[in-house]
């Protein structure tokens, strides 16, 4: 298949497959069993420039695009989603400093984040609000030159772990959807805490906990965009991200594939490979037929993303939905493709199929990409008439 | 601190084929790499550089295609590159290699340390290393598992035994080889790959390092290769089958028939 890669793409995609297959295949089992942080990893990915791939080359990044930032997300989401994730967080922190912060808050977070120096997570969901943002009660209220935060964010990936946080509060609830502001918090903030380190499916190697906000005072300066614009942030920082949720999905499918066939070819049974009984070629064939489909949509919103396109929600939904459907199909059939030892701890795509789970949950269930993509047609249908 | 980084570029095999007429190695279809024991070289290099500052040169003698090596260090971060390519330097043993090599190395010019690997893995002699030291009269150190310090003109490093390990101190300049113990070697950098893009290597000759060419090549290697072969296999063993309880019953029985217990 060719992608119509350019040549600093394949570069990308050959450089991150170097880290994954020599840093990261070696060590995945281990972290997986033991929750463990995946620290070495994040720093040869900094000292590779991966972690500022997307970011502006005058806040010291690559200035690289979308789809050169999803080629690496993808090549390391073949060999495990959990240190995937915890990369790709990184960047979903990121945008909405990217996106809407003022040049002084570019200058001073961005150079540090470009290098790996300091992590990022992004801190909207919590108890009481998990597809529904609007149900967010953790409050900032002004007093003279700083905010005071209060409350509780749930499920926050590199909790912990990361140094710089954006949140999203209610900073006038009287407001309802013009009420919320977005933040940047920073670790060691007194009044910020960080609750239990969550024991989780899949994705075992990333850091999930709950923002622990105590009357948290931070500087002004910390709002990003203006009061009132924080639910705009969130979503188009969502929209930004979402398709990378895809190309998780597309290398975690690519890898399960990969590691079955190599398995299957050499498995007798009845006296041949089990890859000569056309039930299982025409499983793999399902398999690598979906996988490729859902490539085509990640790579096709990343393009729309990267030619400037306003409106790329639908087909962001449509890559996110779809390719993340399509990993857990496929990692669950890979399982079945090698029977019994698909199942066991010894081979890779029993913590693959775990893994794959979460790609339907995180960053907008995959009901609520249906009803994204589903109210835009609607939309769009009423325009026409 | 200037270091130059010796990198040799080899088969990516264990199992090199030999050509039974010219006793030289096949290298037809098989790709090249760095010696595995020049990336520790040179992540080592690297990482001196990182503490001290400076500037890290990778020198390789060999065909025009050893370019390619060279810009895989570049891509690891190495800041120059010499490539020694000239077919006076053909057909060469590891006498004539350290030669040339340390005319190399003497045309670079100024330098603290050299680092090479402590063997290549095609070759196998561990011979380079000591000879070029020698031949650029600067102290040799073997088999380094650590470097402890660098301070003014001196250097503390820790040399890898069969058991436990010697601390040396040696002045600078200085050559030491290193072993696998001494580091992890990176992944390059993209930054570092886009520069290995579009790097132009160009060759120096064996006059543009003032090479005495007898002493070069074919014509300047004492050592002539007059056959390869296979170690034949060592006879006289014997299996023993059975129990883990029989098998060292049988063990004893032979030991003290022997009178060895
Ligand atoms: C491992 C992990 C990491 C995470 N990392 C982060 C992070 O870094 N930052 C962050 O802010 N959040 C994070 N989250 C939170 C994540 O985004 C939410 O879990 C997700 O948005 C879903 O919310 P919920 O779990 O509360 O499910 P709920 O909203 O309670 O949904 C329960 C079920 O109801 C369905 N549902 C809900 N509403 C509708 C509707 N209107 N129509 C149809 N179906 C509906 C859902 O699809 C789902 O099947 C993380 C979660 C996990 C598990
Ligand atoms: C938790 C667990 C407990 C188990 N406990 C027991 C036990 O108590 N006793 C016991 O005897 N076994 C046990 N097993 C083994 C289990 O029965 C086998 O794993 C299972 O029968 C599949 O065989 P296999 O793993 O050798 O897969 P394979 O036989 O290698 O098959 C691999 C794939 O090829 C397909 N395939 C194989 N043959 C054909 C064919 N002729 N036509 C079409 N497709 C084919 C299969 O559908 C499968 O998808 C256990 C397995 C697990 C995971």
């Amino acid at each position: 298949m060719d992608y119509l890669l350019t040549e600093e793409q394949l570069m990308i995609r050959d450089l991150a497959r170097q880290i994954a297959v020599e840093k990261i295949v070696p060590v995945r089992a281990e972290l997986d069993e033991h929750n463990k942080f995946p620290t070495d990893i994040m720093k040869a990915m900094a000292q590779a420039d991966l972690m500022g791939l997307y970011i502006p080359e005058e806040y010291g990044g690559m200035g690289r695009g979308t789809l050169d930032f999803y080629i690496a997300i993808e090549e390391i989401s073949k060999a495990c989603l959990g240190v995937s994730t915890t990369y790709a967080a990184n960047a979903l922190g990121t945008y909405p400093i990217l996106l809407f912060g003022s040049d002084e808050q570019k200058k001073k977070y961005l150079p540090d984040i470009a290098a790996g120096k300091k992590l990022v997570a992004f801190g909207l969901t919590e108890a009481n609000a998990g597809s529904d943002a609007s149900g967010i009660q953790t409050t900032a209220k002004l007093e003279g030159n700083e905010y005071v935060v209060n409350g509780t964010k749930q499920w926050i990936t590199n909790g912990g772990e990361a140094d710089i946080y954006t949140i999203i509060a209610i900073t006038d609830k009287s407001r309802g959807p013009r009420g919320a502001s977005a933040f940047v918090v920073e670790k060691g903030t007194p009044g910020f805490t960080f609750g239990k380190k969550e024991n989780k499916m899949g994705i075992r190697s990333s850091s999930t906990t709950e923002l622990i906000f105590n009357n948290c005072r931070i500087p002004k300066e910390n709002l990003i965009a203006k009061q009132g614009m924080g639910f705009i942030v969130a979503m188009k920082t969502l929209d930004s991200s979402r398709a990378g949720v895809g190309s998780q999905g597309v290398g975690v499918a690519q890898g399960a594939i990969d590691e079955c066939i190599k398995f299957a070819k050499g498995r007798v049974q009845f006296g041949q490979p089990v890859t000569s009984f056309q039930a299982v070629q025409h499983m793999l064939a399902d398999m690598q037929t979906m996988t490729e489909a859902a490539r085509s949509l990640v790579y096709n919103a990343a393009r729309m993303i990267d030619s400037g396109a306003k409106d790329f929600s639908r087909a962001s939904a449509m890559a996110k939905l779809f390719a993340t459907d399509t990993a857990m199909k496929v990692t669950t059939d890979a399982v079945q493709v090698m029977g019994g030892s698909g199942y066991m701890k010894e081979y890779p795509v029993e913590k693959m199929m775990r893994d794959a789970k979460i790609l339907q949950i995180y960053e907008g269930t995959n009901q609520i990409q249906r009803t994204v993509i589903g109210l835009d047609m609607v939309k769009e249908a009423t325009r026409q008439k | 601190m200037n270091i130059i980084v010796l990198v040799k570029q080899v088969p990516d095999t264990s199992e090199v084929k030999i050509n039974r007429e010219t006793n030289t190695l096949i290298r037809d279809g098989v790709p090249s790499i760095i010696n595995p024991f020049d990336m520790f070289a040179i992540e080592e290099a690297l990482r001196l550089r990182e503490k001290h500052g400076g500037k890290v040169t990778a020198l390789t003698m060999g065909p025009p295609q050893a370019a390619e090596a060279l810009k895989e260090a570049v891509s690891l971060g190495v800041d120059d590159v010499v490539l020694l390519s000239d077919r006076a330097f053909a057909g060469a043993d590891t006498w004539a290699t350290s030669y040339a090599l340390s005319m190399g190395i003497r045309k670079i010019g100024q330098y603290d340390l050299v680092i090479a690997g402590k063997q290549a893995i095609d070759g196998d002699t561990a011979q380079v290393g000591p000879e070029t030291a020698d031949m650029l009269g600067i102290p040799f150190i073997a088999y380094i598992r650590k470097i402890e310090k660098v301070e003014n003109d001196t250097m503390v490093v820790e040399r890898m035994m069969d058991e436990g390990y010697d601390v040396v101190e040696t002045s600078l300049p200085c050559l030491i080889t290193v072993v696998k113990e001494i580091n992890q070697p990176r992944v390059p950098s993209l930054k570092g790959k886009m520069k290995a893009k579009s790097l132009k290597v160009t060759a120096w000759s064996a006059k543009d390092v003032n090479a005495d060419e007898n002493k070069l090549g074919l014509k300047g290697s004492p050592t002539q290769v007059v056959r390869i072969f296979p170690p034949a296999p060592r006879g006289g063993r014997e299996m023993l089958s059975g129990s883990v309880a029989d098998q060292v019953a049988a063990v004893a029985k032979k030991l003290k028939e022997q009178s060895l217990i």
